[in-house]
């Protein structure tokens, strides 16, 4: 049973930090970026390239970080930035994202294939130690607290630093803040870099946990953020993070009574139900867009 | 003649799921041309390929009466779940279609006469190229008519905004529905010449990967017309036959071509047929008529 909660929290994590990218870039521009898997999984090959270079894993996270930030700036360059000069509508944006995520998979597949990799023996911390009973590795433990950590780090760079208030501005408004004065174009490059850097680090970290990074591991966390966000309140942060722990929790409860097979199913049920009793989900504050 | 021939036969595969897709592509086009997002159209062929496919395997059914069935079912279940969720608008709605197809995946996975993950496999081999590019003809025609007629005005209207059309005394929601439950129909067709196209069918085939790309077929191809969506399946379907040498770098081709279309083109491919046309009524400055 502590068990089981452990790992719902660890998986939680992850998702609460993959869904985190996704949220900030839907609440500051609308566009759902359907790129950021691949920007996940560019972040588990990056940081197992640098190891493979003799990086420590540590600091592989944050060339992980640095190097998904800096292609989800090129990302917005390229696919979103022209569009935006015209006014496209979103769906356009979404569009384009898809196009550059099968340059991305592709290309992470040229040099690795798309078969399952390890990280380098003996680059990991294998340790495992026990707290009342409860065996717990050592691994997954930073992981979760880093995932915390970085949650905790971005809501405070939302809420109370100045590049959040103009997030918030952009958000609200894009005319309007950019009449106010706001380097509307540094924000929305902050945007991207960050929405990319944490979908990279939640790349690496899932991908240190499972030691199988794999090109296609970013696919069906897309499906579950999707979930997630919805369920938590589309483009609110503090959602993202409370619906990443229901769907994790949900989906352990439901192995009880649901053959693993069908675990799937849990996160598209909640998500539909929620679509249809409470659209803005639980902590959505802004009106849905509804007839 | 020969030659000809050859490249048929090496081809035929490749021909037939053209005209496949570029069904598939006109079903997502009615919504998109009613400007609603939906994803749902790879689960409502999914639906008919199961059930007509069932039904000629286990039930004997002749095969134009079980495609039909097929197509009802899914046009069938679309109604109630239309009826629901274009109660949302925009990437809600395109979440809750998504859901849905997600939620037929599973379910196809827990049914067991359906074959489970490992497919449903020995399906008789009925489709002819010609039933599909006779179906092909038809749906566009219809399809071609609808956008001309009141009904397509109407859905014009609603996208370009929705609240002036329902100021104008148009059913919104009714419509919208229409042009929902039309579109799984035609999917719905689709996946059922489609399973006995291809002997075998999978739960993946129908999932998030497929709604996505039947997408793409229509929004590159281009929504102002029904020739866009065809033009857009044809690209996507041929490109990767045309690039077997290159297979590894196919995936970049397409990419490349999805941003470089919706970047430069954004009407779709369709516009690159309208060219002309505007140009030579542009020297005339007959431009607001057209």
């Amino acid at each position: 049973m502590a068990d089981q909660i452990y790992n719902a929290v660890f998986i939680g994590s992850i998702y609460a930090l993959f869904a985190l990218g996704f949220t900030l870039v839907f609440s500051v521009l609308d566009i759902l970026n359907l790129a950021h898997p691949a920007l996940f999984t560019l972040g588990a090959f990056t940081a197992l390239f640098a190891m493979q270079q003799g990086v420590p894993a540590a600091l592989a996270v944050l060339v992980a970080f640095v190097v998904c930030g800096a292609a989800g700036v090129i990302l917005d360059r390229v696919a979103f930035a022209p569009l935006r000069r015209r006014n496209a509508p979103p769906l356009s944006a979404m569009i384009s994202s898809i196009g550059v995520s099968l340059i991305l998979i592709r290309l992470i597949q040229l040099q690795y294939g798309p078969d399952l990799q390890a990280y380098p023996a003996g680059a990991l911390p294998a340790a495992v130690f026990s707290v009342g009973g409860l065996e717990l590795d050592t691994l997954r433990t930073v992981i979760i607290g880093l995932a915390i950590g970085l949650m905790l780090a971005l809501t405070y760079l939302v809420r109370s630093t100045r590049l959040g208030r103009e997030l918030r501005a952009l958000a609200e408004n894009p005319r309007a803040a950019r009449l106010l004065g706001i380097d509307v174009d540094r924000a929305i490059a902050a945007t991207f870099f960050l929405s990319a850097g944490l979908g990279g680090i939640a790349g690496a970290l899932y991908g240190f946990a499972t030691n199988s990074p794999f090109s296609q591991m970013g696919q069906s966390f897309e499906l579950k953020a999707f979930s997630v966000m919805i369920v938590g309140g589309m483009g609110s942060i503090p959602g993202a993070v409370l619906g990443a722990y229901l769907l994790s929790f949900g989906e352990i409860a439901s192995l009880t009574f649901l053959p693993s097979e069908l675990r799937d199913a849990f996160a598209f049920g909640l998500l539909f139900v929620v679509l249809l009793v409470r659209p803005r989900g639980i902590l959505g504050q802004r009106d849905v867009d509804r007839v | 003649m020969d030659g000809l021939q050859q490249f048929f036969d090496a081809y035929q595969t490749t021909i037939g799921f053209i005209g496949l897709n570029a069904m598939l592509a006109l079903s997502v086009w009615l919504t998109l041309y009613t400007g609603q997002l939906t994803l749902g159209n790879a689960a409502f062929a999914g639906i008919a390929a199961y059930g007509s496919a069932l039904l000629t395997m286990k039930a004997g059914y002749p095969f134009p009466l079980a495609l039909a069935c097929g197509a009802l079912l899914a046009a069938a279940v679309s109604l109630p779940l239309g009826a629901t969720v274009f109660r949302l608008r925009g990437v809600y709605l395109a979440i809750a279609t998504l859901a849905f197809g997600e939620v037929v995946r599973v379910a196809i996975l827990a049914i067991p006469i359906t074959g489970r993950g490992q497919g449903l496999v020995g399906i008789p081999p009925k489709t002819e190229l010609w039933h599909i590019f006779a179906s092909l003809l038809v749906i566009a025609y219809v399809c071609a008519r609808l956008r001309i007629s009141t009904v397509g005005r109407a859905w014009a209207a609603i996208r370009e905004d929705e609240l002036a059309a329902a100021s104008q005394g148009i059913p919104v929601r009714r419509y919208k529905l229409a042009a929902f439950v039309l579109g799984a129909l035609i999917a719905g067709w689709a996946g059922g010449l489609g399973a006995h196209f291809d002997f075998a069918i999978q739960p993946d085939e129908f999932g998030f990967a497929r709604a996505v790309q039947i997408l793409v077929f229509a929004v590159v191809g281009g929504i102002p017309n029904v020739f866009g969506p065809i033009l857009g399946a044809l690209l996507f379907t041929a490109l990767p036959a045309v690039l077997q040498p290159l297979q590894e770098y196919r995936d970049i081709f397409q990419g490349v071509i999805l941003v470089l279309v919706i970047v430069y083109l954004p009407r779709g491919l369709a516009t690159l047929l309208e060219l002309r046309r505007t140009a030579r009524l542009r020297t005339v400055g007959a431009e607001d008529v057209a």
